[in-house]
């Protein structure tokens, strides 16, 4: 048998076309398979435009204060406690004033501010480098102004954690699991390779509650929507005098720190 | 054909070799998961239903899996409405595990997930009949869910 070059190129143009042709028709009969379903937010979900947090450092009288504040926030979500502080994850931890407000500092300031440490923890900036760097898109920022992380996505690539100028991010270098000494149920666990840091709560908003730090901080963290001009955020920043960590930066940092302190609105 | 006793020959032995697996199981009989689907956990419940029927879940928990993952992750919408216009929460603790999971379980059990043989880290939930692990052991598809994620609040107490 025996087939020119025509006959040959004709027969396999009709084959290829019946190919595709008859996956086209089985496609076409297959049921959907997409139920008729949809999503919703939960009932309790706190809605905002831009959340934001205040630090009222007069509130916190001693360092026990801020450790409380701290363990409530790493507990929920199962930070573990590496010993060797180069493994150290942090959500939220506190930093001297040097560290926190860096660069051209007031050398005649109050000796106590100087050496007193500050809250610090992810500014959930609005112009947030971090999301700009990820390659992956696991870290992304929310409607409502947080910046988040999918898990899931991350690869570990740690570019996020170069673009933050305020080192808010760890990354996982060992299996966390072990070196979480009380485990907590109510937020999963991560895996190495992972970068993470704080999330302002985002699953205990979706169930109505204030994150986890602002509850256990007695004043000394308020929290809530920027943009609504009823919130005590938005009463304070607007009437009091507040500082942002390096704002010269231009990333819009949403944790804000209350100068003077006092009794606020 | 030019040496073509050989190439035949060839051709022969190499498909033998590539089908052996084939015929090596062929006739054996390869008994699939048996999962039960009145166990206490799910007798307990006032509706025994899954969240979409069980054709539909069999065929896609994988797909809705995911999908939830996007919508309560990156969208923030942490309620599902299935086809039958009934609202759950999106969640493998709140929701999933109510019923896949096995009751015995004491209390939660880290293990490391790199070292894990099964790809399931959760001793409770490997061992569970009823749970991921009947079926996905059975063809042999390894999910990583518990690399991070806990069995139900319940059984954790
Ligand atoms: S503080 Fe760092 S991690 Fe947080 S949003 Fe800003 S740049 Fe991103
Ligand atoms: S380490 Fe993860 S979150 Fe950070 S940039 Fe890479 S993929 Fe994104």
């Amino acid at each position: 048998m025996s087939i020119n070059r025509r006959q040959f190129l004709r027969r396999a143009g009709m084959v290829t076309a019946l190919g595709i042709g008859s996956s086209f028709v089985i496609t076409g009969f297959r049921k959907k398979d997409a139920a008729a379903s949809g999503y919703t937010k939960a009932a309790k979900d706190m809605p905002a435009k831009r959340w934001a947090m205040v630090v009222d450092m007069s509130k916190f009288k001693s360092e026990a204060d801020m450790e409380k504040v701290i363990e409530a926030c790493h507990k929920l979500h199962n930070v573990p406690k590496f010993p060797n502080t180069k493994d150290e994850i942090k959500w939220i931890w506190k930093d001297d004033y040097h560290h926190t407000f860096a660069g051209g500092h007031n050398e005649y300031l109050d000796e106590h501010v100087m050496h007193s440490p500050f809250m610090v923890t992810c500014n959930h900036c609005e112009n947030p480098p971090c999301v700009r760097a990820c390659p992956t898109e696991a870290t992304f920022q929310r409607p409502d102004g947080i910046v988040a992380m999918d898990f899931h996505r991350c690869i570990g690539c740690r570019f996020c954690m170069a673009a933050c100028p305020f080192g808010a991010r760890s990354f996982n270098f060992k299996d966390p699991r072990p070196f979480i000494e009380e485990v907590s149920t109510e937020y999963p666990t991560r895996t190495p390779g992972v970068v993470e840091k704080c999330n302002f709560c985002y699953e205990r908003l979706a169930d109505g509650l204030m994150p986890a730090c602002v509850e256990k901080s007695n004043g000394g963290l308020i929290f809530g929507d920027l943009d609504d001009p009823n919130s005590e955020v938005r009463k304070i920043v607007s009437t009091k005098l507040t500082i942002r960590r390096k704002p010269e930066l231009g990333t819009q940092p949403s944790v804000y720190y209350l100068v003077g302190g006092g009794e606020h609105a | 054909m030019y040496k073509g006793g050989k190439i035949i020959a060839s051709l022969i032995i190499f498909a033998a070799l590539f089908t052996i697996p084939f015929f090596y199981n062929m006739g054996k009989v390869n008994a699939g998961p048996d999962v039960a689907l009145d166990t206490p956990a799910i007798q307990q419940l006032s509706d025994k239903q899954c969240v979409e029927s069980p054709e539909f879940m069999r065929a896609n928990h994988m797909k809705l899996l995911n999908q939830w993952r996007e919508e309560a992750v990156r969208n923030g919408q942490t309620v599902y409405i299935n086809s039958q216009g009934k609202e759950y929460p999106i969640s493998l603790q709140d929701t999933c595990l109510k019923c896949h999971a096995n009751g015995s379980a004491s209390k939660v059990a880290l293990s490391n997930p790199a070292s894990s043989t099964t790809g399931v880290s959760n001793p409770a939930i490997n061992e569970s009949p009823e749970f991921c692990a009947s079926c996905h052991d059975y063809s042999a598809v390894k999910p990583k869910c518990w690399s991070c994620h806990f069995e139900p609040k319940e059984a954790a107490k």
